[in-house]
C-alpha cells in the first residue's frame, strides 16, 4: 500500500501537483487518469524518487520516504518495478539480457540461476522465441512484455506503469492491461498505472484517481465512474460518442 | 554558466560514489575501450601519417637558405608532432569522433528513459555510464603514442619519396637536441585531455533535455565546449610546464 499526503510540486511558478492526497491499495491495479499536463507523470516520478516533491509525504507500507535512510531507500528501490511509456529497454542488450539485467546488478545469483528465473518470467508474459532478439527486432507489444518481465523479475512489491499501452493497437493494449492485472493479483503487488486510455479504465481500473490541473479531482472505482456526476470526470471520460453511449446503456440498465 | 560548471563538478563526484558491481563494470570498460579507443585507431593513424607528411613537406619547401642544415626537416617534424600535433590536434579530432559518440549515446539513453530505468533500479547511472568511459579514455596516451610514431614516420616517408632530404639527414634531425621531458609534457596534457574528452561530452549527454533533435544539438555543443576547454587547458599546461 502507498499513501500520499498533501503532495505538492512546482517547477518555477508552474504548480504541477497541488496538495494531492490518496491511497494506492495493495493487490489492486490503481489507475491515475487525467489530461496531458495534469500532473500524472510528475506524481509517478515523485513516487519513484526521481523527482523530490516540494512538500507532502509518500508512505510505502507506512514508512515515510522522506525520513528513510539511504540504505532503506536502496532496499525500497529493489522492491519497485517500473514499466516506462517507451519501454526503456537497453538497445544493446538482447531480450534475455534485458530481463536478467536487474538480477545481474542487484543479486548474487549465478548465471544459470538468473537465466532460469528470467526464462520463467519471459514465459509468464507469453513471449516466445524472442530471447536472443534485440529490442529493435521485436514489435511494440513484445517490447512492452519485455519491459513488464524486467519490471517483475525481482518480484517487486510495487509496480509503476507509465501509459503502458500507448502506441499499441486496442487488442494488444487489452492483452497488456490484462497481463499487468494478472501479475498484480498473482504477486499481490501495489500497482500504479498512469493512463489516459479509457479502455484501460473500464478494463482494469480497480481504483481510479482523476487529476485535473495538478489537483485530486475525483477518486473511485470503474463502477463508480459510470454513476459519478462530477462534470470534470464525465467531460474527460465520456468525451467520445462511443463512451457516451456505453454510459447511457449502463445507466439505463 | 556557473550552474553548468557546478553541475559538472557534482557529476564528477558522482562518478566515483556508489560503484556498480565489478563484474558488470569490467564488461562495460572493455566495451568502451573497444568503442572509444580501438575504434579510433584507424582515423588517428590515417590522419597522423598524412599530416606528419605535410608538416615535413612544408618545412622542406620553406628552407631556401643553403646554410640551414637539411636535418631541420626531421627536427621540425618531430617537434611539431610530439609537442602539438599528436596530443592537442588529435584530441580535438577525437572530441568530434569520440565526444559526439559519448554525447549521442548517453543522450539517446536519456531521451528513451533508459537512464531513468537505471535510476529506478537503484543504480548510480552516472557511475554506470561515465566511469567506464573515463577508464577507457585513460588509454588515450597509447593512441597518442601511435600518432607520434606515425606522424614522424609519415614525415620521413614524404621527405624521402618527395626527394627533399636524405633518410640519414631526417633521422639525424629526429635525434637532434632531443629532450625526453617534451614527451613527458605531451603525455601529461594527453592525460588531462582524456579526462576532458570523457567527462564534458558525458555531461552534455546526461543532462540534455528534449528529443532526438536535441541529441544532435547536444553533440554539437559538447564538441565545441570540449575543444574550447582542451585549447585553454593546453595553454595553461604549456605555460606551467614549458615556459
Amino acid at each position: 500500500m502507498i499513501q500520499i499526503e498533501q503532495l505538492s510540486k512546482s517547477f518555477d511558478a508552474n504548480c504541477v501537483l497541488d496538495k494531492v492526497s490518496t491511497t494506492f491499495e495493495q493487490g489492486k491495479t490503481n489507475l491515475v487518469i487525467g489530461q496531458s499536463g495534469s500532473g500524472k507523470t510528475v506524481l509517478l516520478k515523485c513516487l519513484l524518487g526521481l523527482i523530490a516533491p516540494d512538500s507532502g509525504e509518500i508512505r510505502f507500507h507506512n514508512n515515510a520516504f522522506s525520513t528513510m535512510k539511504d540504505e532503506e531507500k536502496r532496499i525500497l528501490r529493489r522492491e519497485i518495478g517500473m514499466v516506462f511509456q517507451g519501454s526503456a529497454l537497453f538497445d544493446s542488450m538482447s531480450v534475455l539480457d534485458n530481463v536478467m539485467f536487474p538480477m545481474r546488478l542487484l543479486t548474487d545469483l549465478n548465471e544459470a540461476e538468473m537465466r532460469d528465473h528470467a526464462e520463467k518470467v519471459i514465459q509468464r508474459v507469453n513471449l516466445v522465441d524472442a530471447n536472443n532478439k534485440l529490442p529493435a527486432e521485436i514489435s511494440g507489444g513484445m517490447q512492452k512484455r519485455v519491459a513488464i518481465a524486467r519490471a517483475v523479475v525481482m518480484r517487486p512489491k510495487y509496480l509503476f506503469c507509465d501509459e503502458p499501452n500507448s502506441g499499441l493497437d486496442p487488442k494488444t493494449a487489452m492483452v497488456i492491461d490484462n497481463l499487468i492485472q494478472e501479475l498484480t493479483h498473482e504477486f499481490n503487488i501495489t500497482t500504479v498505472i498512469n493512463s489516459h486510455d479509457m479502455n484501460s479504465v473500464m478494463e482494469i481500473g480497480e481504483t481510479i484517481l482523476f487529476l485535473k490541473d495538478g489537483k485530486k479531482e475525483w477518486r473511485g472505482t470503474k463502477d463508480d465512474i459510470f454513476k459519478t456526476d462530477n462534470n470534470a470526470v464525465t467531460d474527460f471520460v465520456y468525451s467520445s460518442e462511443l463512451f457516451k453511449k456505453v454510459r447511457k446503456l449502463y445507466l439505463d440498465q | 554558466m556557473l550552474k553548468h560548471i557546478g553541475q559538472y563538478f557534482l557529476m564528477i563526484r558522482m562518478i566515483f560514489i556508489k560503484p556498480t558491481k565489478g563484474k558488470i563494470m569490467r564488461k562495460l570498460i572493455f566495451k568502451d575501450i573497444h568503442d572509444l579507443i580501438i575504434g579510433s585507431l584507424w582515423i588517428v593513424g590515417f590522419l597522423s601519417f598524412f599530416v606528419g607528411g605535410v608538416v615535413s613537406i612544408q618545412t622542406a619547401l620553406n628552407i631556401e637558405n643553403p646554410l640551414i642544415p637539411k636535418n631541420l626537416v626531421g627536427f621540425a617534424t618531430r617537434q611539431s608532432v610530439i609537442l602539438e600535433f599528436a596530443p592537442t590536434f588529435m584530441s580535438i579530432i577525437l572530441a568530434g569522433k569520440v565526444g559526439s559518440f559519448i554525447t549521442s549515446s548517453i543522450g539517446t539513453m536519456r531521451v528513451t528513459e533508459q537512464i531513468d530505468a537505471l535510476e529506478v533500479m537503484g543504480i548510480n547511472s552516472i557511475n554506470y555510464l561515465v566511469f567506464p568511459k573515463l577508464i577507457a579514455m585513460m588509454l588515450l596516451p597509447f593512441v597518442i603514442n601511435l600518432s607520434m610514431f606515425l606522424g614522424i614516420f609519415g614525415g620521413w616517408a614524404a621527405t624521402i619519396y618527395g626527394g627533399f632530404s636524405s633518410s640519414a639527414d631526417f633521422i639525424e634531425g629526429i635525434q637532434l637536441d632531443f629532450r625526453p621531458f617534451h614527451v613527458v609534457y605531451a603525455f601529461i596534457k594527453t592525460f588531462l585531455f582524456a579526462m576532458i574528452l570523457a567527462t564534458i561530452p558525458s555531461y552534455h549527454g546526461y543532462y540534455m533535455k528534449g528529443g532526438a533533435l536535441e541529441v544532435g544539438k547536444a553533440s554539437t555543443v559538447a564538441f565545441v565546449w570540449t575543444s574550447v576547454v582542451i585549447i585553454v587547458v593546453n595553454y595553461f599546461v604549456t605555460q606551467v610546464l614549458l615556459a
